[in-house]
């Protein structure tokens, strides 16, 4: 059983996908979907315990043993995102589609599970895969079904917003296809490990140097790294408020990891930081971003664009990690893109509750919110201070590791601007908060009621689980190092 | 057992918070509540202290959180004395509080209580902590626990002040003390407060001066120039929580912090002989004299406490400084001794307001005479502020003082002790010689009008003079035979009990030094 | 000379690429901007298939029946490539579809697919 794993991780939800359309209650689907999340989640546990107990399991798709067929290998890295996806995933579902956000008619919303479940299977896929063209296919397959996602949201910006990224997502996917085609040019092979093998005597060649170009510039578009964002802010500020909550933590993240397999899996850290230098280029744009992406945050007044740009700039603590080519640096990327799915999704889905009452995402309208919705309000801040990195919450796990690293490295100024940058963020949390807590209370706020139970407790959930991990870090820090590690090949 | 008596007096104050949250519709139940939950912490710390003084030092560890730096709890002398302080004078100050608040007719006292529980929690956390890391988190916790204290009012001038407050404490603590803590932690690979330091030996140079000013100035609740500015402006807050945050939990938790790392990080010994000390004494010294002399100056009475207040944490400051063992432990008695003398002067500034609508140096003269309780409590805590016996504060200083002597290169600090107390008569004499002796002035009262002057501002009356006060049964007067009208009973009583600990205090002068002498112990 | 007659599908793909980069880039209809992205795609494809090409390779297709003699002589051409761009086509051909729904839908609630002007509706309904 537990050798199949890694296939049922990727074709549960992809068969169960179809079934929606079929059973078409909405309520039905609901629960479905659910269920099969919660399934996922089980077995990407599952397969996280074995490989941090056995190390990696490789599986051979339909028998055919690689390098010809199709691999899926799952080392801790892998387990690792995987149960972050179908986790964020699990506790995003049982919230429903929110319908106050959503254009479409409670008959049709079924679609939104469809799209929903096969956003979760090429998320699922491209963590899992260890084959290259695997990941262009399932990257697509995320793409495809997050336009859709998008252009569901309530308003017709949502549908321009889906535009502006479809073009955008289809240019990063089409540099990826085009980055494996020179890299299948040079290694006759599409599995991963096997290509890193072979791309070794041929590393000095301009080919090589092209194809890893295109495949940084087609996974920075795909994660938002500054200054290859734009599709972001408007994506996530005109979807239905759980698909920004969803996205938010997983789509971006995933991309991410594909970034740092294809700089150390395929292309290894001794091209990527010794021969071309990436971090000269990835170093300065990562600081960019998160200065960058902190200041717009500040001067946002829709709150979900504020958390757009703030996303902005998480990711760049993320990409800066990988930067400084250190298991601590490293470490600390993939802790934040744990943490940071946690607190982010968390904060998508305060908002969800919010507007759901408000029926607005101005912050203006948010005054003296506290009075009427106290829990909500507390939640938006314990998230808040997850961002700044408050110690207690998750955030400051991965900023403490993020400035060791940078202290490893003697580099003080680099430990100084991550903690600069954090006081950024203080900047654009207590502009919110400061309307909710002090602000007197509008007309709006005034009539509004607390949101219903069965909206409050995913939220508690992940803003919860932002400050049990951020003091009980076995499961984060640790399976991240380990993690790092297997990455770098140190394990 | 003390294990047990130390975890218990860690979680009562935050498992009192979903209680008062149920009882937030009797008010009288969640009050009381509070005051069961002060006193049996307050017991269960000082049920701590005989086994402390034998030597015991109780542990609790809770998780690792990063290699070789868990969450953890241990508890020595000098945390046990901060404790003792934090959750010793909660109940005066809940008691007081309740008189206030009500007589005041503040808004969201559900929110204000809880706030208040949260932030004495965080304050026996950071005195209970094993490790840098453990304190770091309850010292944060600590500085949003008592932002929604401080903005209390939620007008213009609290949010404005709640603005400076987090933004010169956020500021300093991470960019300086979180900076300085991952620092410690690279070179020494452990966080853990050791007798004789962790750094011994492994810093050299110009490093040492740097981390300890990263340490000093990242401590920024201990208001050090030039980061000081957040205090006098959280004086917009009511008078509890100014009293709660400038003489119990908030600024001694800066200084605290300073003491533990010049302490157990440092070790006396590797400050005394590298000399990275010298520039911060300065700094010390410069911050008791500047403030002194604003405090002089200044006709808000709260601010005039205030800078105070930022004198006496400087005090401190220079007595971790001068790293003798005289004057460690002189720092150490002194932050009880302040915070028992300032927080009766607080009391006193917010029965002043509610009882007699005074805001204003100036507007005090006579009320001693009406009010003779009241400005004899105010008068012992001026000479424990002071430092003239009967005050406890005389003993502080009296160590910090001896400290400076060991070395001529510190003399001249011997002088600045003595020119602050000179300073510190005058800022503080003034007070009780126009209460006492100056005949009464007529008029109307001004302060509804100077609210924003110097943040002072009461806006909570100010905006409706007619509704401060909901319940007649708390009309926060006291009458007492013809012409004797003393505040209300539920603030006079704490006056009265934190001046008696004054005086307490330096009659168990002897006893705190022996009890926190083992804290220098092996040094020197 | 052989190095250029060798190279110039490369050039091919490239102008292919940077016409359809450079429609959608400057083109302010929206379903022009959807073709622009075919022929960027296209072009992908188009790489693609030139790396399967052997010189003097015959369509990949195993003639040898069962149990007979099996020429090793005949070279093939690469068919691996080949089929990849069966996927990466479906791809295409999804993209394009949601692409132009997503158009249809914005004539609907904008009416009209020209960049410039839902920009300019945009800034004006506010956010």
């Amino acid at each position: 059983m537990n050798a199949h794993l890694p296939a049922l991780q990727v074709v549960l939800p992809l068969l169960a996908a179809p079934v929606c359309v079929l059973l078409r209650n909405r309520r039905v689907v609901g629960v479905w979907a659910t269920l099969i999340a919660w399934a996922s989640l089980a077995i990407a546990i599952t397969m996280l315990v074995h490989t941090m107990e056995h190390g990696t399991i490789s599986y051979a798709l339909g028998g055919w043993e690689s390098p010809l067929g199709i691999e899926l290998r799952v080392d801790v890295a892998n387990a690792f995102l995987a149960t972050i996806v179908t986790g964020i995933a699990s506790i995003v579902l049982p919230y429903g589609p929110g319908s106050a956000t959503l254009a479409i008619p409670q008959d049709r919303q079924y679609l939104f599970y469809t799209a929903f479940l096969l956003c979760m299977t090429g998320l699922l896929g491209m963590s899992v895969t260890g084959d290259a063209f695997n990941v262009f296919v399932f990257v697509e397959i995320t793409s495809l079904s997050s336009y859709t996602l998008i252009a569901l949201g309530k308003g017709r910006r949502a549908l321009t917003a889906a535009f502006s990224y479809l073009v955008m997502g289809t240019i990063g996917g089409t540099f990826i296809l085009l980055a494996i085609g020179l890299c299948y040019q040079m290694t006759g092979t599409l599995n991963m490990a096997d290509m890193a093998l072979r791309l070794q005597p041929v590393m000095g060649t301009r080919t090589v140097l092209v194809a890893f170009g295109f495949f940084v510039v087609g996974a920075s578009i795909k994660l938002a790294l500054f200054p290859l964002h734009q599709w972001m802010p408007n994506a996530y500020t005109h979807a239905p408020s759980v698909v920004s909550a969803f996205l938010s933590a997983t789509a971006t993240k995933v991309s991410y990891f594909v970034l740092v397999r294809v700089v150390f899996t395929i292309f290894g850290a001794a091209y990527v930081f010794g021969t071309v230098h990436f971090e000269w280029l990835l170093m300065p744009l990562s600081i960019a971003a998160m200065f960058v992406g902190s200041i717009a945050a500040m001067y946002q007044t829709h709150i979900k664009r504020l958390l757009a740009y703030s996303s902005m700039a998480q990711i760049g603590y993320m990409t800066l990690g990988l930067s400084m080519n250190s298991v601590e640096g490293l470490t600390g990327g993939l802790v934040h893109l744990f943490n940071h799915g946690l607190m982010k999704g968390g904060l998508f889905l305060v908002v969800a509750n919010i507007t759901f009452r408000l029926n607005s995402s101005k912050i203006q309208d948010m005054a003296g919110l506290a009075r009427k919705m106290p829990w909500t309000t507390l939640a938006f801040a314990v998230g808040g201070l997850s961002l700044i990195g408050v110690p207690g919450t998750a955030g400051f796990i991965s900023k403490w590791y993020l400035v060791q690293a940078a202290l490893m490295k003697g580099q003080i100024w680099l430990a100084l601007l991550i903690l600069m940058s954090s006081l950024l963020a203080v900047g654009y949390v207590w502009k919110v908060i400061e309307v909710m807590l002090l602000k007197p209370p509008t007309k709006r706020v005034e009539n509004t009621t607390p949101a219903p139970l069965r909206m409050i407790w995913p939220v508690w959930v992940m803003i919860g689980s932002t400050v049990v991990f951020g003091l009980w870090t076995t499961w984060t820090g640790t399976v991240a190092e380990v993690a790092a590690e297997t990455l770098m090949g140190l394990r | 057992m003390t294990a047990t008596l130390m975890m218990a007096a860690f979680f009562i104050p935050i498992g009192v918070v979903p209680l008062m949250w149920a009882a937030r519709k009797m008010p009288d139940l969640r009050d009381g509540l509070m005051v069961v939950a002060g006193l049996m912490t307050f017991a269960c710390v000082v049920g701590m202290v005989p086994a402390v003084s034998d030597g015991a030092r109780p542990e609790v560890l809770f998780f690792q959180v990063f290699d070789g730096v868990p969450l953890a709890f241990r508890l020595e002398p000098l945390g046990l004395v901060y404790a003792l302080v934090a959750s010793g004078l909660w109940v005066p100050t809940s008691l007081y509080a309740f008189g206030y608040m009500r007589g005041h007719g503040e808004t969201n006292q559900t929110r204000f209580f809880i706030c208040f529980a949260l932030a004495i929690f965080a304050a026996l956390g950071i005195a209970m902590s094993a490790n840098l890391f453990t304190l770091f988190t309850f010292y944060e916790v600590l500085t949003f626990s008592t932002y929604p204290l401080v903005t209390h009012a939620g007008n213009k001038a609290a949010k404005r002040a709640g603005r400076i407050y987090l933004g010169i404490l956020v500021t300093t603590s991470v960019t300086m003390l979180l900076m300085a803590i991952l620092w410690t932690y690279v070179i020494a690979g452990t966080l853990d407060f050791t007798v004789g330091g962790i750094l011994a030996g492994k810093v050299d140079g110009p490093l040492v001066p740097i981390l300890l000013g990263l340490f000093a100035f990242g401590a920024g609740k201990a208001a050090l120039m030039p980061f000081h500015r957040w205090l006098p402006n959280a004086m917009v807050a009511p008078t509890p929580v100014s009293a709660l945050l400038h003489a119990v939990a908030v600024v001694k938790a800066g200084v605290f912090t300073i003491l533990k790392v010049v302490i157990y990080i440092f070790g006396l010994d590797l400050l005394y002989t590298t000399g990275g000390s010298d520039i911060l004494k300065w700094v010390a010294a410069a911050t008791i004299l500047i403030s002194s002399i604003v405090a002089l100056r200044l006709d808000n009475f709260k601010a005039r406490l205030a800078y105070s207040t930022i004198s006496q944490l400087a005090y401190i400051v220079l007595g971790a400084m001068l790293v003798t063992p005289d004057s460690v432990v002189g720092a150490s008695m002194h932050i009880a001794m302040h915070a028992m003398g300032k927080i009766t002067l607080f009391f006193v500034a917010g029965a002043c307001l509610v009882s007699v609508h005074k805001s204003k140096v100036s507007e005090l003269n006579g009320l001693g005479r009406k009010m003779p309780i009241m400005f004899g409590a105010f008068s012992i805590a001026a000479f424990s502020i002071i430092g003239l016996p009967p005050g406890g504060g005389s003993w502080g200083k009296w160590f910090m003082a001896l400290g400076a002597t060991s070395q001529p290169s510190d003399y001249p600090f011997v002088f600045v002790y003595m020119l602050s107390s000179l300073l510190a008569i005058g800022y503080l004499m003034p007070i009780v010689a126009r209460a006492f002796f100056l005949p009464e002035k007529v008029g109307p009262s001004t302060a509804h009008h100077e609210a924003d002057a110097h943040g002072d501002g009461q806006h909570a009356q100010a905006d409706h003079p007619e509704t401060s006060i909901e319940d007649p049964s708390l009309v926060p007067v006291l009458p007492i035979g013809e012409t004797i009208r003393e505040t209300h009973l539920l603030m006079l009583g704490p006056i009265v009990f934190t001046a008696a600990g004054c005086i307490a205090l330096f009659l168990l002068a002897p006893q705190l030094e022996a009890f926190l002498r083992p804290i220098v112990g092996g040094s020197q | 000379m052989s190095a250029i007659a060798g190279l110039w599908v490369y050039a091919v793909v490239i102008v292919l690429m940077m016409t359809g980069l450079y429609t959608v880039i400057s083109r302010d209809n929206l379903v022009k901007k959807i073709m622009g992205l075919n022929i960027f795609q296209v072009s992908v494809i188009m790489f693609y298939v030139a790396l399967g090409k052997v010189d003097g390779g015959t369509a990949p297709i195993f003639q040898a029946a069962h149990g007979e003699h099996v020429d090793t002589e005949v070279v093939f051409s690469n068919p691996l490539p080949h089929v990849l761009m069966l996927t990466a086509i479906v791809v295409g051909i999804a993209t394009t579809a949601l692409g132009l729904a997503l158009v249809v839908r914005i004539q609907e609630a904008y009416g009209t697919v020209e960049e410039a002007e839902l920009v300019r509706i945009d800034q004006e309904g506010g956010l």
